[in-house]
């Protein structure tokens, strides 16, 4: 399901590590439920672009907004960002999933996925803990809600980190390279977890990834980000068979022969 | 040689000054423990001339000896009116001492928590206060422990230096009934004996500490 008011819009977003600019006057605009691959080299500010979004890293120019709500307002030249309780407001209908898992490690993969639903949304532990259990069930951990992440695969952790983003109910999830820390054998569990998060349909997903076959199944659209600048935004078909760009095809062509 | 008898009966009298060596280290250690934390924070303060002179402070009180300090407050300070009991100047210096110590502790165990934790935290929306109280302390804690325990057995060995300004403790009585029965092996040696036994206890008091702490979350 993919209706064609954007529900997430950055323009001109510029970002800047000391001298070396990440993101370069970046557009790109994501309609709401839409399931956005976003590959490139390493070092081409894709995972800066979700670091953005969840508020985790700032813009030197641009704006960057989530349905009305700006995180940053500006021009190419400069930006204002929100107060906090806009911030804060974002920040609640945006889940994200990160490479290294991030774990609590003194909490049980239960305790990982109640702790935000418990502290923040006030909920009581019965309730976040049922739906805790459930959420940790349909990720195929129900037999491991007490075990804690030292004890658990990479696979399994990464799976208690899905289910601890969606505890949050979030519009949005972000999944940077959610499987790149992972052994080979270990990976399909995890994207047969996203597989079942794309057939919901109004769930905005925004996922960096490696996987390229992935991403050609699971996306509906993708884009090929290098040098700070989107270098090619297409559907999948499109984007594997027939790329436009010639950076695209270099890119395409290194990383299925490696 | 080695008189037992004379050992045996010079036993109560170590065992009294032992007293006041643990009641010393173990409210300085108490203490210690509570000002490493406004150290901490005011030399982490954004102000800029808080936390510099927070961590001059800090070097300062680090890098004098301890047994200057004792004099200091305890000879040079009445010259200014200012007139503390032996035991509470021991405790007082000490404690501060080590506070410093403990606020370095502290920022180690900080560091070393990965910023991914703090990242998950903002995603989790989180607030500050939670997410030091929820996640940060709890992973801090565990390096904190073996350190602090460091200390203490570092200050718990330190403690005859209150001997220097007449705080009646294990070193203090040791020496005055050497002086007093022209016989130092049997007191040193009991000295240095009960040192060495506490010392150990301690440092298995630690390691249980640690072990139960983490025992749970951690894979040995």
């Amino acid at each position: 399901m993919t209706s064609w008011e954007p529900i997430i819009v950055f323009s001109s977003v510029t970002k800047r590590f000391g001298a070396r600019t990440v993101l370069k006057a970046l557009d790109l605009e994501i309609p709401l439920g839409q399931k956005l691959a976003i590959v490139g080299p390493s070092g081409s500010g894709k995972s800066t672009l979700l670091r953005i979004l969840m508020t985790l890293e700032s813009v030197e120019a641009g704006s960057v907004r989530v349905g009305s709500q700006y995180l940053w307002r500006g021009d190419r030249e400069r930006t204002v960002e929100a107060d906090v309780a806009t911030t804060a407001n974002v920040r609640r209908r945006i889940g994200m999933v990160f490479q290294q898992f991030n774990l609590f490690p003194h909490m049980t993969a239960l305790q990982n996925v109640s702790a935000a639903p418990i502290k923040v949304l006030r909920k009581s532990k019965e309730e976040a803990y049922a739906h805790a259990r459930d959420l940790l069930t349909r990720v195929g951990m129900s037999d491991k809600v007490d075990a804690y992440p030292a004890f658990l695969s990479g696979g399994q952790q990464q799976r208690v980190g899905i289910a601890r983003a969606l505890a949050m109910n979030p519009e949005i999830l972000l999944l940077d390279e959610v499987t790149s820390a992972l052994d080979p054998e270990l990976v399909g569990e995890v994207l047969s977890v996203i597989r079942m998060l794309a057939a919901k349909g109004d769930l905005t997903i925004l996922m960096v990834t490696h996987q390229m076959g992935f991403a050609r199944e699971f996306a509906d659209r993708v884009c090929f980000i290098d040098g700070g600048e989107i270098v090619e935004d297409a559907p999948p078909a499109q984007f594997f068979d027939a790329p436009i760009q010639r950076r695209t095809r270099d890119f395409l062509r290194a990383v299925i022969s490696a | 040689m080695f008189d037992f008898a004379f050992a045996l009966s010079i036993l109560p009298q170590l065992a009294v000054a032992t007293v006041t060596t643990l009641v010393v280290t173990i409210s300085s250690f108490f203490l210690a423990l509570l000002i490493g934390v406004p150290l901490l924070l005011l030399r982490r303060s954004g102000w800029h001339s808080v936390s510099r002179t927070t961590a001059g402070i800090i070097d300062f009180i680090r890098c004098t000896p301890i047994l200057v300090q004792l004099y200091f407050l305890y000879f040079a300070m009445p010259e200014f009116g200012i007139r503390l009991s032996p035991i509470a100047t021991g405790i007082l210096v000490f404690s501060v001492h080590y506070g410093c110590y403990m606020s370095e502790v502290y920022r180690a165990g900080l560091e070393s928590v990965p910023r991914g934790q703090w990242d998950v935290c903002v995603a989790l929306s989180l607030s500050r206060s939670e997410t030091y109280r929820s996640v940060v302390l709890p992973q801090m804690i565990y390096p904190i422990i073996p350190a602090a325990g460091n200390y203490l057995v570092h200050m718990f060995k330190e403690t005859p230096l209150l001997a220097s300004i007449s705080v009646v403790e294990m070193m203090f009585v040791s020496a005055e009934i050497g002086a007093d029965r022209f016989r130092y092996l049997e007191p040193i040696t009991l000295c240095g004996l009960l040192f060495l036994l506490m010392s150990i206890a301690a440092a298995g008091l630690i390691r249980t500490a640690e072990f139960l702490y983490g025992r749970r979350w951690r894979r040995v």
